[in-house]
Order: C-alpha cells, then sequence, then structure tokens
C-alpha cells in the first residue's frame, strides 16, 4: 500500500516544483524585459527619424542608418566625453592616491592622536555635497576656479577622499603586519614601505576605489551643473540636458546622445564585472 | 626641517634602497617621527576641512543673512529665513515627497530586492544566477541623468512608451501626461527611481547571501523545510544586518534626491514634485535668494545627520560582514 502510494506523492512535489520554477522563470524574464526594454527603445530610438518616433513607439526603425548618432557626436558629445574624462580621471586618480596616503597615516605611521583624525574623516562621510553648494559657489569665485576643469577635480576628491579613505584604511587594518616588520629590519623608512610593501599589497581595493570613483564622477549631476556654465566645460550629463534644451523638437538626436553617454559606462561595467561587484560591496559594508 | 628628512629618504632611497641599514638615524628621528607623520594626512585634512567641513559651517553663517540682488550689500537677518521655512507651503511638499520617496524605495530597494536577490540565489546554476544579477544592475550603471531623460520620454503622451502599452492592453483609460499632472509627477519619478536602483541593492544583497554557509539550507531540506521556510528562517535573519544597513543608506540617500527630479519635471508642475534639494536650487540659484536656500540645506544637513549617526550606530553594534 505505502510502496505504491510513494511514487504518487513524489510526482505531485515534482509537479509542484515544476510549476514554480516555471513561475520564476517566467517572473525572472518579465522583469528582464522591463528592465532592459526602455534601454533598447533609447538605442533604436536614435536610429529613428523624427516621424518614426511619433509613429508606433514600439516599431523598428526603417533602416539603421549612423546619421543622428554622427550628428550627436559632433554636436557636442564629443566635447562633453573630452571633459567627463578628464574631469572623472584627474579626480580618479587624485582621490585614490590621497587616501592612499592618509589611510597610510592613519593606520601605520606613528601619528599622534589618531582616533581624532579618523574622527574627522568620518564626520566627513556624513556631509553631503547638496549641503555645501551655496557656500562653494562664492569660495570657488573667489578662488578663481569657478567654470574651470579644477572646480570639479578638486571638489570630487575633497568630497570622495572620506569615503575612500575609509574604504582602504579598513582593508590595511586587515593586512598583516609582517612585511612592514620585515621592511623595518632591513632598515627601510616609512615612505618606502608604503610604496613598496603596503600599496602594492592593497591593490585589489584600490581597483574597487577607482570603479567607485569612475562610477560617481561620470554620472555626478549638481556640482557639474552649477560650477561650469561654458559648453566646452560641461560634462556629459550637464551636457545632455543642454542638447535638450537646445534639439528639444529633434528627439532623434537626443536619444543617440543619451545612447552615446550611456555606453562607456555600460561596456565598462560588462568588462570589468567583478571588480565592479567587489567595489560596491565593499563600498556598501563599511 | 622637513624637506631635510624628505630629502634625506629621497637620497637613500637611490642610494641603498631597501637593504641599507639606517636604525641609527631612526632612532635620532625617533621623537619627531610622530610630528613627520603629518605629511601622510596632511593634503588630505587641508582639502576635507576647507572644501567639506567650512562650507557647511559657512551654510550656516550664510542663512542668516539675505543679500540684496540689486545694491550686493548684505544684511543679517537672524532667523528670519528659518521662520519663513514654517510657512513655505512648499516646504511641506518637498518634505513629503522626500519621505515618499524614502518609504516607497525601502519597499522596493530594500524589501522586494531582498526576496529577488533570495529568489536569484537559489537558483540551480551560477551561469545563470551571474546572468540574472549583471541584467538588472545595468540601469544602476547608467547616470541618472540618462535614465531621467528616457523616462521623461517614456512618459511623454505622444511618443512615450508607457501610454502606448496601455491602449495595447486595453487600458487606454489610464494613459495620461505621467509627468506633467499634479497627482501623478512625483509618483512617475520615484517609479524610474525604483527601476534604476533595485538591481544594485538586489546585486548588494545577492553578496550577503552567499556569506551564509551552505550546511545550513541542507540541514533545513533534511528537515523539511519548504522554499519560504528557508527563507524567513534562514536567509532573513542572516542578512539582517544587511537590511538594516540598507534601509538607513536608502533613507539617506532619498533625502538628497536631486538629479532625477531637476530632469525630469524641474519641480514642476505647480511644484507638486518639489523635493528639498530642488527647491534649494530654485531658492538659491534661480530666485538668487542664496539665504533662503542656505535655510533650507539646513534642512537637509540636519537630516542626514541624523540617518548618518544612525548608520554609524548600526554599524558599529552590529558587525556587517561582507
Amino acid at each position: 500500500m505505502s510502496v505504491s502510494h510513494q511514487p504518487r506523492e513524489t510526482e505531485r512535489t515534482d509537479f509542484v516544483a515544476v510549476l514554480a520554477k516555471a513561475c520564476l522563470v517566467t517572473f525572472l524574464i518579465s522583469l528582464g524585459v522591463v528592465v532592459l526594454y526602455p534601454l533598447f527603445w533609447m538605442a533604436l530610438n536614435g536610429f529613428k527619424t523624427n516621424a518614426e518616433i511619433f509613429g508606433n513607439p514600439f516599431a523598428l526603425p526603417s533602416g539603421f542608418s549612423l546619421a543622428n548618432y554622427v550628428s550627436a557626436w559632433n554636436q557636442g558629445i564629443r566635447n562633453y566625453i573630452a571633459t567627463s574624462v578628464i574631469v572623472t580621471l584627474g579626480s580618479a586618480v587624485c582621490t585614490v592616491l590621497v587616501s592612499a596616503w592618509t589611510a597610510y597615516g592613519l593606520t601605520r605611521s606613528k601619528l599622534p592622536g589618531k582616533p581624532f583624525f579618523v574622527g574627522i574623516v568620518l564626520g566627513g562621510l556624513m556631509l553631503s555635497p547638496t549641503v555645501a553648494v551655496i557656500p562653494l559657489v562664492r569660495m570657488m569665485q573667489d578662488l578663481g576656479l569657478y567654470n574651470t576643469y579644477w572646480a570639479l577635480i578638486i571638489l570630487y576628491t575633497a568630497f570622495r577622499i572620506p569615503f575612500t579613505t575609509f574604504l582602504i584604511r579598513a582593508y590595511m587594518l586587515g593586512l598583516p603586519r609582517d612585511l612592514d616588520e620585515a621592511a623595518i629590519m632591513d632598515g627601510a623608512s616609512e615612505g618606502q614601505i608604503f610604496w613598496k610593501v603596503t600599496l602594492p599589497l592593497c591593490k585589489p581595493i584600490l581597483v574597487s576605489c577607482v570603479i567607485l570613483h569612475v562610477l560617481f564622477a561620470w554620472n555626478e549631476y549638481l556640482f557639474a551643473m552649477i560650477f561650469t556654465s561654458g559648453a566646452d566645460l560641461q560634462t556629459l550629463p550637464v551636457g545632455l540636458t543642454s542638447i535638450m534644451a537646445k534639439h528639444g523638437t529633434n528627439y532623434a538626436v537626443v536619444f543617440a546622445a543619451m545612447t552615446l553617454s550611456a555606453l562607456p559606462i555600460v561596456m565598462t561595467f560588462f568588462a570589468a564585472q567583478r571588480f565592479f561587484i567587489r567595489g560596491l560591496a565593499e563600498g556598501i559594508g563599511k | 626641517m622637513i624637506t631635510a628628512v624628505k630629502h634625506d629618504y629621497k637620497g637613500e632611497a637611490v642610494k641603498i634602497g631597501f637593504t641599507g641599514s639606517r636604525r641609527p638615524e631612526r632612532a635620532r628621528l625617533g621623537p619627531i617621527t610622530g610630528v613627520l607623520s603629518f605629511r601622510w594626512i596632511v593634503i588630505a585634512f587641508v582639502l576635507i576641512l576647507w572644501f567639506v567641513y567650512y562650507p557647511i559651517i559657512d551654510n550656516f553663517v550664510v542663512s542668516t543673512k539675505n543679500q540684496d540682488i540689486f545694491t550686493g550689500e548684505t544684511a543679517y537677518v537672524g532667523l528670519d529665513n528659518y521662520r519663513r521655512l514654517q510657512s513655505d507651503p512648499v516646504v511641506g511638499t518637498a518634505i513629503l515627497n522626500n519621505t515618499l520617496y524614502a518609504v516607497i524605495s525601502v519597499v522596493f530597494q530594500v524589501f522586494g530586492a531582498f526576496v529577488l536577490a533570495a529568489l536569484i540565489e537559489g537558483l540551480s546554476e551560477e551561469r545563470w544566477r551571474r546572468f540574472w544579477r549583471a541584467v538588472y544592475f545595468v540601469p544602476s550603471a547608467i547616470s541618472i541623468t540618462v535614465t531621467g531623460l528616457l523616462f521623461y520620454f517614456i512618459y511623454q503622451p505622444d511618443i512615450g512608451l508607457l501610454d502606448s502599452a496601455l491602449t495595447q492592453i486595453g487600458l487606454a483609460d489610464w494613459s495620461r501626461a505621467w509627468l506633467g499632472e499634479e497627482q501623478t509627477a512625483i509618483y512617475a519619478i520615484i517609479a524610474m527611481s525604483q527601476w534604476q536602483g533595485f538591481g544594485y541593492s538586489t546585486l548588494l544583497f545577492a553578496i550577503a547571501i552567499q556569506k551564509i554557509p551552505r550546511e545550513l539550507y541542507d540541514a533545513a531540506i533534511m528537515d523539511g523545510a519548504g522554499t519560504w521556510r528557508r527563507l524567513w528562517n534562514i536567509t532573513f535573519p542572516l542578512t539582517r544586518e544587511m537590511t538594516g544597513l540598507m534601509v538607513i543608506v536608502t533613507i539617506t540617500g532619498a533625502f538628497q534626491v536631486f538629479n532625477e527630479v531637476m530632469v525630469m519635471t524641474g519641480g514642476g508642475p505647480n511644484n507638486s514634485s518639489q523635493v528639498l534639494g530642488t527647491w534649494l536650487y530654485q531658492q538659491g540659484f534661480i530666485e538668487n535668494d542664496f539665504g533662503y536656500g542656505a535655510a533650507i540645506a539646513s534642512v537637509i544637513f540636519v537630516i542626514t545627520l541624523i540617518t548618518g549617526f544612525a548608520q554609524l550606530w548600526y554599524t558599529k553594534t552590529r558587525r556587517v560582514d561582507l
């Protein structure tokens, strides 16, 4: 009796499991469509003519002419990308280098009163750019930095030092001290230990920090909007809104411009996914 | 003194590199190496104190003054700008909108993302787990300006996807100018923000879930616990620290919202979608009323300070392992 009953029971649980799995996969795919379709729509609209955009929004473009993309590129995207690259890379190098120095000073050096300085860095994490923006305008004007690359490089660096220092410091605290001690025994100075021992060991966290900073600086909007006004100094996010204001009726070019500005960071994500994910995980945990 | 030592260190680095014995000299420098150690932190502290701390103190000073935009003269007005905050109906709208933002984001980007991450991590093949995590993350890598503009178009009645889709599935009555109506504008913006951000928190939860030892699940399966039992009795309690942290981070972010509102509605129609950040911009930079803008900034400062301390306290009292 029980022997004949057993297979039917398993059959039923198998059926439930298969049904559950089918529901789950359907749900994941639907959600995937909701996430990706708007992005495809954006890229496809870049190939359409304005008349086609006002037609059925689900229709495919009649041809894949790059005219709109070329026009968006020439009408400013090229300059905006150049500015974004300068500001992003400039501030990434400054932020990570200065933060690594600071983290070293706060973990390995003979600095007196370390907890006090750590507290100041930590406090900086709580201060948001929005709150500082009004006084910073006058400060940047007084310093003659208003509407220069330096305004953004300095501000991105200053506002990201607390966060980046914190990540690198946490990593340095977890590093073994044996190598330092061996280097000290060999008569190495603090400077030599930093450049030749500690910094190479920190490579994984440094890569994560660079990626997190690039993601931040490439997409930042508030400071970029307020501290630059000339078209040749606007970063991508701000430039996009000016393209929108200038060519607001030529939707196809705007869509092409949006796609062009999304492309570099999406490609970076897929190329360096592993580092991205680790960077983000480090970023939230500490 | 410092330059001399620096020079010495450089010279030595070139001369004898790593192996030379320098112990006698180090001993001589002993008492001052502590002071010399400031060289490691001095650049960072100049930058932080000058460009992060000082402006925030200055912001309070600015908020007690009003500048005449014609004469350029400033006059001390005490707490007048803060009194104005209380009677400004848009400030009320903005705080309400920021709060809505926080609540909806906690529901979707914390609890929704948690369930989604658990579902993804429950898949049997690592290939597919990695695939879904990556797919859902894509919008988070794109700037809010781009996604905001994209949804600005999606919500348009004439060319947008949303109203066309509603018409095709027979819900033509529901279609409207989502960003053009006071009742829907802020919700449309918040919806875009959920679309953009949920993949990010799903990814973080997935990482937290991966840290849970497999044996716990194996034991639960042996005991006959089903999927939901395992989710609530193992996954949820063991990622609770992460969940708490995500709640605080999400709320902090919700009170600093600026970019998407600016790009999608600019706070309109009729100020119905203003948040504190955009109202600050409107008052400070469009109306050129720096004093009042600074007073709004102080409100943001107080709120983010509270959530910031909550986060500090939380990460100190619970161990959030990653």
